[in-house]
């Protein structure tokens, strides 16, 4: 193999697993470590500039860093990432005078954007301080988009949510409530510099099955939910059926359960290892002992006499094959199930109706509009996508990084720059060696087991729709989940010159990870270390030829724990620890590109 | 010496030897060696042969004496028996352990320092007496432990570390094992574990006196330009004679070896191994070449590596001494020491 060119920042950022599975790559290990040492309002604002809403997010993230997080892969359960994220925005201080803010001078653009969801939000937050005039439609009476209709506020409390989207809106976003955009032409008519589109996608899919119409008790998951948001409705029925095992039918059955249901079951065709639920939803809502239903396929609605009176469902059996996916299946009976309610939480669909279709925008089959990856640019030149509207329903965090491309973009945009051409990814590394065997970070391995995040009692909880079920972690507790962190973004770096090859390193690692062979191409080399390394999404660090004989140095990046020892070990300093912070440029970088050392000094990680 | 515990997390994929247990598992406390030091390397070389050999780690014996590498049977196989003797004086204490209890494996480390200097009459009486264990001298050409002075195995003109030369000839332990009538005379290389493991493992199923000279350089007080002990220099007058494999019991030969080529040795436990020439006329059997073999290349001031001489047709501690099978500490007391009566008894015949 080639030596690893470590110079490209991609290299160690894919060694911060979370950071890197992370869409908006928050600097997780930096932000959790200012936790640790109490420094709540620095972590939070670290948070801030990638993802914009740590208190939203701290509760309610789909959290695609704790699936990759690198403790998960040495004992089982990673790192509490998300529920440390919101100890920061608990406990801060007023940072009010730390946010960025809009100059008095105007750049004298004017830039529309459409829905007030996080999407939106997340451009206005990244345009503000550049000076442009940003116009935000609305067509409901607050913003928020979903986070606000659909996650319930036993979820995500309202008053989070106002903090944040304030932050925002403080800058001095002209923004209008209440204001539907009816047709994109006329909107693009009225002369604004560019268009973003975060509508979102607002359409509840629909089951078609026989009965479907002939009652008022069935109903579309996300606009029921919307209408319990904005109190529009404030019971169900005691016997709830809930079609659909996704995180909307979560937050349907949770809320049924604070309407004043008494049995409700949620409904699904598969096993389980199919459902699109996250674990931790699915083990939220059997918390409150809401019944999970397998192998049953919806076949119809049984109406008596107007009245909804429950469901049949084809009982369902599967074949699976090795790797576990469904080769045959079979029906193998039906059953009726009575309920008083039926809530239809299947998906979700893009919806463009107000937009025209002779505008250069192309849409897809499913109605999902033709947006550049990279540029989120479409078709017409001046308008953008971002969030839910440009690729189909995904999350907050997603949709927040969607913004901060999109700002970019229309920011080279409105300076009539090529929106292609974007500032890379920077990187920068400082040793973090402060004596013999000391490191300026933790890195000691602490064994203990993820911390549970208290809840409130079952007792307490269905008092009120808007009680917070999750209590949050304390500063003790934060602290000791911290130590369960495996510091990945200290990184190993080794400079081959140095080595004079005498195996220390190689045999203090705990998980055996490094190796001195002869060199060979990928495949044989990974079979060739001191343990196999047969995680192929990890990579292996090759050193060039070392000076002794020759052979190469090749570290498994797939479990190192970062313990340094390496590092202690190593008589001549070919292994030194070294802090890598990523610095992930911004639209405000594009004005002058910021020394990655100086992101790293600011925050002082 | 490190601040931290070496963290107990272990790779989910480590493989498990017969035992069930992980390389891990045969590890000891955590070494106060400097960093780079020869010596944790050659404790790293006995902890993977013991994982891979299952030795059960209980049924070892560590003995050692004084010295930076008399310190390393702490940093390994933490749940086995294990000895510090006076410097020196290792070979005494294995020689009676060993007398006592023959059903364990031993393992002795010493220094050029321990086995050269201060215990060289000790070491020749271990060889002589063939007791059967594998001797590990980690050579380093100095003491380390008292900061660098030159030890018995110093080269002629190995420059220390200020500058100044050795003057005295050196004592090879090898060519001195095999003089003394070692049945098992191999050399090798901290740095070279590909070389190490299959020699201890061969060593450690050898029935008699095995011993290994590793050079192990001094990170500290030999490792500079000059010293004839450092990584550089042994890795420039590196010499394999001879290339030992280890097969172990179970396995069966896969491998014809025609014949001149490679000469496998039937062990006693079964296990075979595999010499295979790689230096010239070089005959492991022929003492009497070896010696002027190893004179000649010595001078020269190379290395010569590899299992330098094996003769497995003799007679260790026990079977000299006519010992029963049975190891005496598993013998009853009574029956092993049955009283002043019969001991008149016997002193009777011989009156
Ligand atoms: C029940 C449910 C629970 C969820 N839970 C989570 C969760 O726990 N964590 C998570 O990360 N994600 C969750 N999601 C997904 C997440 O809410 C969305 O991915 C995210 O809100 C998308 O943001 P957005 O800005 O693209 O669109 P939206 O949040 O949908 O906002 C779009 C806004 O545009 C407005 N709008 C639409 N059309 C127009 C128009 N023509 N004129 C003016 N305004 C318009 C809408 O009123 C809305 O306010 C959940 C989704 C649902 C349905
Ligand atoms: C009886 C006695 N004499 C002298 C010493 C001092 N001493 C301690 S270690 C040592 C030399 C050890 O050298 P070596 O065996 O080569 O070990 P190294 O430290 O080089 O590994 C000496 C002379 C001692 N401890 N005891
Ligand atoms: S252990 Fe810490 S740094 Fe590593 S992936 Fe998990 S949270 Fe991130
Ligand atoms: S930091 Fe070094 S010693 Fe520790 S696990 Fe990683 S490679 Fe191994
Ligand atoms: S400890 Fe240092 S010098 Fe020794 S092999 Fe490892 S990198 Fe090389
Ligand atoms: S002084 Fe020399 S022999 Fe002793 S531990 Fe240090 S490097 Fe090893
Ligand atoms: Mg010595």
């Amino acid at each position: 193999m080639q030596p690893t060119d470590i110079t490209n920042p991609d290299y160690f950022h894919k060694v911060v697993d979370c950071q890197r599975g992370c869409p908006a790559h928050t600097d997780v290990p930096g932000y959790i470590r200012l936790i640790a040492q109490g420094r709540f309002s620095d972590a939070y604002l670290l948070n801030r500039r990638t993802n914009v809403f740590p208190g939203v997010l701290g509760r309610v993230c789909d959290r695609p860093c704790e699936p990759a997080c690198r403790r998960g892969r040495v004992d089982e359960e990673p790192v509490a990432i998300c529920r440390l994220k919101r100890v920061a925005a608990d406990l801060r201080d007023n940072i009010r005078d730390r946010l960025p803010t809009a100059p008095v001078e105007k750049s004298g653009k004017r830039i529309a954007l459409v829905g007030a969801g996080c999407a939106s939000l997340a451009v206005a937050n990244d345009l503000m301080p550049l000076g442009h005039e940003i116009v935000i439609y609305e067509a409901q009476d607050v913003p928020g988009g979903l986070m606000r209709s659909n996650i319930p506020s036993f979820r995500l409390p309202e008053d989070v949510l106002d903090e944040e989207i304030a932050q925002i809106v403080d800058m001095g976003v002209d923004l209008r409530l209440g204001t539907e955009v009816e047709s994109l032409k006329a909107l693009l008519g009225e002369g604004y510099d560019a268009i973003f589109i975060g509508s979102g996608a607002p359409k509840g899919k629909n089951l078609d099955l026989p009965g479907r119409y002939e009652s008022d008790r069935i109903h579309i998951g996300i606009e029921w939910l919307e209408s319990i948001a904005f109190e529009h409705i404030d019971s169900v029925g005691q016997n709830v059926l809930i079609i659909g095992v996704g995180n909307t039918a979560m937050d349907c059955c949770r809320s049924s359960l604070r309407l004043g249901a008494k049995n409700v079951k949620v409904m699904a065709r598969k096993p389980r290892a199919f459902f699109k639920a996250s674990e931790w939803e699915l083990k939220d809502a059997e918390e409150e002992n809401v019944e999970i239903v397998v192998n049953h396929s919806p076949k119809e609605f049984v109406v008596e006499a107007g009245k909804l009176v429950g469901m049949k469902f084809e009982l369902m059996e599967y074949d699976l094959d090795e790797q576990g996916k469904i080769v045959a299946q079979r029906i193998t009976g039906e059953t009726f199930v009575p309920c008083d309610d039926v809530v239809l939480a299947i998906g979700q669909d893009n919806a463009f109706p107000w937009i025209e279709r002779d505008l250069g925008i192309d849409f897809d089959q499913w109605d999902v509009p033709v947006v550049d990856p990279v540029t989120y640019q479409s078709g017409c030149k001046n308008v953008f996508f971002g969030g839910d509207a440009a690729f189909g329903p995904k999350n907050i965090i997603w949709a927040v990084e969607h913004g901060h491309q999109a700002a970019i973009s229309i920011h080279k945009y409105c300076r009539g720059e090529d929106v292609a051409d974007r500032l890379k990814d920077g990187m920068h590394l400082s040793s973090t060696k402060m004596g013999l065997h000391e490191w300026s970070y933790s890195n000691s391995y602490d064994d203990a087991e993820r911390t549970l995040v208290p809840h409130l009692s079952l007792l307490e909880r269905f008092k009120d729709l808007d009680f917070e079920v999750e209590l949050g972690f304390d500063a003790e507790r934060a602290v000791r989940e911290v130590e369960r962190c495996l510091n990945c973004d200290q990184q190993t770096v080794f400079t081959a010159g140095l080595c004079i090859e005498c195996d220390a390193c190689i045999d203090v690692c705990p998980v055996k990870c490094l190796t001195m062979t002869r060199n060979g191409d990928e495949t044989d080399l990974r079979e060739r270390l001191s343990t196999p390394a047969r995680n192929l999404q990890q990579d292996l660090y090759v050193s060039a030829a070392l000076p002794q004989t020759s052979r190469v140095m090749v570290k498994d990046e797939d479990l190192c724990v970062h313990c340094g020892l390496c590092a202690e070990r190593c008589p001549t300093a070919a292994w030194d620890m070294q802090k890598f912070t990523l610095a992930v440029p911004y639209a405000i970088d594009e004005n002058v590109a910021p020394e990655p050392e100086q992101i790293a000094r600011k925050w002082g990680i | 010496m490190s601040f931290i515990a070496k963290p107990k997390v272990i790779h989910p994929q480590s493989p498990r030897n017969k035992l069930g247990l992980t390389v891990r598992d045969y590890e000891g406390g955590m070494s106060t060696l400097c960093a780079g030091c020869g010596h944790d390397s050659v404790t790293g070389a006995i902890v993977q042969v013991a994982f891979e050999l299952s030795i059960p780690p209980h049924r070892m014996a560590k003995l050692s004496g004084i010295g930076c590498s008399s310190k390393t049977p702490a940093y390994f196989a933490k749940q086995s028996h294990g000895f510090n003797t006076v410097h020196g004086r290792m070979p005494s204490v294995a020689s009676g352990a060993n007398a006592a209890n023959s059903d364990l494996w031993y393992i002795g480390v010493s220094g050029d320092g321990d086995s050269l200097s201060i215990g060289l009459g000790q070491f020749c009486h271990a060889i002589r007496r063939n007791v059967n264990m594998l001797y590990i001298i980690e050579n380093n050409g100095v003491y380390g432990l008292t900061k660098g002075q030159f030890s018995a195995s110093a080269d002629l003109g190995s420059k220390a570390k200020k500058g100044a030369e050795n003057q005295q000839p050196p004592i090879d332990p090898c060519r001195m094992a095999i003089s003394m009538g070692a049945g098992f005379v191999a050399r090798s290389f901290s740095g070279d574990k590909e070389q190490l493991l299959p020699l201890i493992k061969a060593g450690l199923s050898h029935k008699g006196f095995a011993v290994i000279d590793v050079i192990s350089p001094c990170v500290t007080f030999n490792d500079h330009e000059g010293s004839t002990k450092s990584y550089e220099y042994t890795r420039q007058h590196f010499h394999p004679a001879i290339q030992a494999n280890y097969v172990p019991p179970s396995e069966e030969l896969k491998v014809q070896y025609k014949a001149g080529e490679a000469m496998p040795v039937i062990l006693h436990d079964g296990s075979q191994i595999i010499l295979r020439k790689v230096a010239g006329k070089y005959d492991p059997t022929d003492r009497a070449s070896i010696y002027s073999y190893l004179e000649q290349y010595q001078q020269a001031g190379e290395v010569i590596t590899g299992l330098l001489y094996y003769d497995d047709n003799l007679k260790e501690m026990h079977d000299l001494s006519n010992i029963v099978d049975q190891p005496l500490s598993m013998i009853d007391h009574a029956e092993l020491c049955p009283g002043d009566d019969a001991l008149q008894v016997l002193q009777n015949v011989w009156r």
